[in-house]
């Protein structure tokens, strides 16, 4: 695989060695938005068209770029063959023929003047396929990674910490970090080949509530964090705690005025590589929940279902989302995302990116059902569902590819895709919808099947626990007029609150893990 | 004299003979026999006109919260993609009370196809959507009513995946992923 002559790479790869950021580089790129192509020979951009808001790569591009050979067949069909393997496009349909094998692709391929244009899941779906590398196509961060490149995504998150504050930062898959302080600068350097991070870091929102100890943070070159220190910086300690198959680094702030009884705040931290049982805080975490996103279902030109006497779905969640918004923040301060405050609709992958970006601690969407039984009721808490062939699927590498084993050796996070980020939490759902239905139970009436599971989009690709909760069937002439009262309304949010006090309980006496 | 001419008429007579025997009889004798024989392999139904088999097939239960199998009798379908095309057309056909299908009504089978790894797709019209009551337990329902007809009748097809209008859709009303195939749910079946 390292035979690709890929000489353009060599030259390009010093001028766009700083963009370091896979954002910053599409970002850069004068012609439009790209698919910035990460391999060990180094990197280069695809443009990518949009089409009928789908994302489109070139198939010349990536003939180029993969040593593919593309021809065109009287027939209309277009044939993409890698080292004797071929794939078989056809215009106007929404598939991909891969050595014999059938595989779906969002859209159809597109011509664009002499060009053919092909979505990019063609790369994740039908290339990965026959290519000899790993194909880790990163669609968000508009990224593919090729072959072993250790490109871990990173987060980042500020907390404030009674009198300190706390910078969480993530690296998926496990990549070691050391860090070190060069002035008023601290520097968190990756065991890795590029950062696959978002830009900003650190919203300008929270930037600004971390002020007093973190003036700036930003990727400096293509591997190293550097975080310049603001003016209550006193002291820092640096823990790693390294999870499954994400290595998180915690950093906690030292305020120089005020925190001088406690905590040394050594000028200088050791690497934290070695100590997973070290306690990273200075004081223990106030709560396991910190931020709730609420997302009420539907919305705009989407009513969602629709009652006999006019009830809109979309109405009656965004009634009760803000219902509980009221409750949970006034009653426990603790934050409320709500997905939308308006009646306007948002893509599903929205909604769960939301949550997923602010860091949630749990995820509540709120829906009411239909059925074509007039006689069905009664509420249902869902969770996410998976075939086991996803989860296999997640957990295999690209067929003749040996895993490579990099920093966290071979489970590889990577691998399991954005549809799949559930998976980790299903766990704690099953705890929380068993919460959540016994409180329901005292309020409200609930289904034959109170709890059930479901392949639903909204909940599998949630990175914390998540349930979706249908409060009741508004194609039942009852239900209908039971879900539009205040006391209903007010029984589901409060019921939602007390799930939550007991839920977070929980969590904060350890359970749940 | 008499004789040869009554052998000449004799010659004509049996050349008459052989000649319709061999230009008009014969021919018509064996465009009837032949008839039915090129008739044979052409089309499916006149060979086995009525030949049916037995599939379960999935409907609403009684309280809306599951599906019930049903065995049906449905057309045969030579070999598993044919069957397969028998048996979703069937499933979304019009029922009448008690039965109630989870499809909407209107849906049309528009194209079904399968791969060799047992992935089946299902492309059908745009009322499978567009005359869809929503709500999640519904949604869940149309779409395992399709998945498990199909993977609860042919071994060969292990997971499926719908198709709108011939295109590769997120939901069918915003709940359940269709991106992927799907694999036999019985959970949902009574």
């Amino acid at each position: 695989m390292n035979a690709r002559p890929l000489p353009l790479f060599a030259i390009a790869l010093p001028l766009v060695i700083l963009a370091g950021l896979v954002a910053s580089v599409s970002s850069q790129t004068p012609a439009g938005p790209s698919l910035t192509v990460l391999a060990r020979e180094g990197r280069r951009a695809l443009p990518i068209a949009m089409v009928s808001d789908q994302e489109f790569v070139a198939l010349d591009d990536l003939a180029a770029a993969f040593q593919l050979t593309v021809h065109e067949e009287s027939l209309g069909a277009i044939t993409v063959t890698y080292k004797g393997k071929t794939i078989v496009l056809t215009p106007e349909q929404a598939l991909a023929s891969v050595a014999g094998r059938l595989v779906s692709l969002p859209a159809p391929p597109s011509r664009s003047g002499r060009r053919w244009l092909v979505p990019v899941e063609f790369i994740s779906r039908a290339l990965t396929l026959v290519y000899d590398a790993r194909l880790d196509l990163r669609k968000p961060s508009r990224l593919l990674v090729v072959g072993d490149v250790r490109v871990p995504r990173i987060l980042v998150r500020y907390d404030s910490l009674g009198a300190g504050g706390r910078l969480t930062i993530d690296a998926t898959p496990r990549a070691n970090s050391t860090v070190t302080q060069e002035g008023e600068r601290i520097l968190v350097k990756f065991d890795a080949d590029a950062l696959d991070a978002p830009t900003p870091l650190l919203p300008p929102q929270t930037l600004q509530a971390a002020a007093p100890f973190v003036r700036d943070i930003r990727v400096a070159d293509n591997t190293t964090i550097a975080i310049d220190t603001g003016p209550r910086f006193g002291g820092f300690r640096a823990a790693a705690q390294p999870a499954d198959a994400t290595a998180r680094l915690v950093i906690d702030f030292v305020s120089a005025q005020t925190d001088t009884t406690t905590a040394p705040a050594p000028p200088v931290a050791p690497a934290p590589q070695l100590p997973p049982d070290v306690p990273p805080a200075l004081t223990p975490p106030a709560s396991a929940i910190r931020t709730i996103a609420v997302d009420p279902g539907h919305g705009g030109e989407d009513d969602g279902v629709r009652g006999a006497q006019g009830t809109k779905e979309k109405d009656l969640a965004l009634a009760v989302a803000r219902r509980v918004k009221g409750i949970v923040e006034g009653r426990l301060g603790i934050r409320v995302l709500l997905t939308r405050d308006d009646d306007r609709n948002i893509p599903l992958d929205d909604r769960t990116a939301l949550a997923n970006n602010n860091k949630a601690d749990l995820f509540i969407s709120l829906h009411a059902n239909a059925s074509v039984r007039r006689s069905a009721a009664g509420a249902t808490v869902f969770l996410a569902a998976f075939d086991d062939s996803d989860t296999e699927a997640a957990n295999k590498p690209a067929p003749g590819e040996r895993v490579p084993t990099v920093g966290g050796g071979l489970r590889d996070i990577e691998l399991v895709p954005w549809n799949l980020a559930q998976t980790r939490h299903l766990t704690q759902s099953i705890e929380f919808a068993t919460i959540l239905e016994q409180q329901l139970r005292t309020r409200v009436p609930l289904s034959v099947h109170p709890i059930d599971r479901a392949p639903l989009r909204i909940l599998e690709s949630a990175n914390m626990p998540a349930v979706l909760l249908e409060m009741g069937f508004l194609s039942n002439a009852e239900q209908e007029k039971q879900l539009t009262v205040d006391v209903f309304q007010v029984g589901v949010a409060q019921s939602i609150y007390e799930a939550v006090v007991r839920f977070r309980d929980s969590l904060n006496a350890g359970g749940g893990r | 004299m008499d004789r040869r001419v009554s052998v000449a008429i004799g010659i004509v007579f049996v050349a008459f003979v052989v000649g319709w025997l061999m230009f008009v009889s014969t021919p018509r004798w064996f465009s009837r026999q032949q008839k039915p024989v090129a008739a044979a392999p052409a089309p499916a139904p006149p060979a086995p006109p009525g030949r049916k088999i037995k599939a379960r097939l999935f409907y609403v239960s009684e309280d809306g919260t599951r599906l019930t199998g049903v065995e049906r009798e449905i057309a045969y379908g030579e070999g598993p993609l044919e069957q397969a095309r028998e048996i979703i057309s069937a499933q979304i056909a019009p029922v009448t009370e008690p039965l109630v299908s989870a499809v909407p009504p209107g849906t049309k089978l528009r194209a079904l196809f399968m791969t060799e790894g047992g992935d089946a797709y299902i492309d059908l019209s745009r009322e499978v959507t567009a005359a869809h009551t929503g709500g999640t337990l519904d949604e869940t329902l149309t779409v395992y009513t399709l998945v498990n007809a199909l993977t609860a009748n042919l071994p060969a097809i292990t997971s499926v995946q719908l198709l709108v209008e011939g295109k590769e859709v997120d939901t069918l009303s915003g709940h359940v992923d269709l991106r992927r195939p799907l694999s036999k749910n019985l959970a949902w079946v009574q």
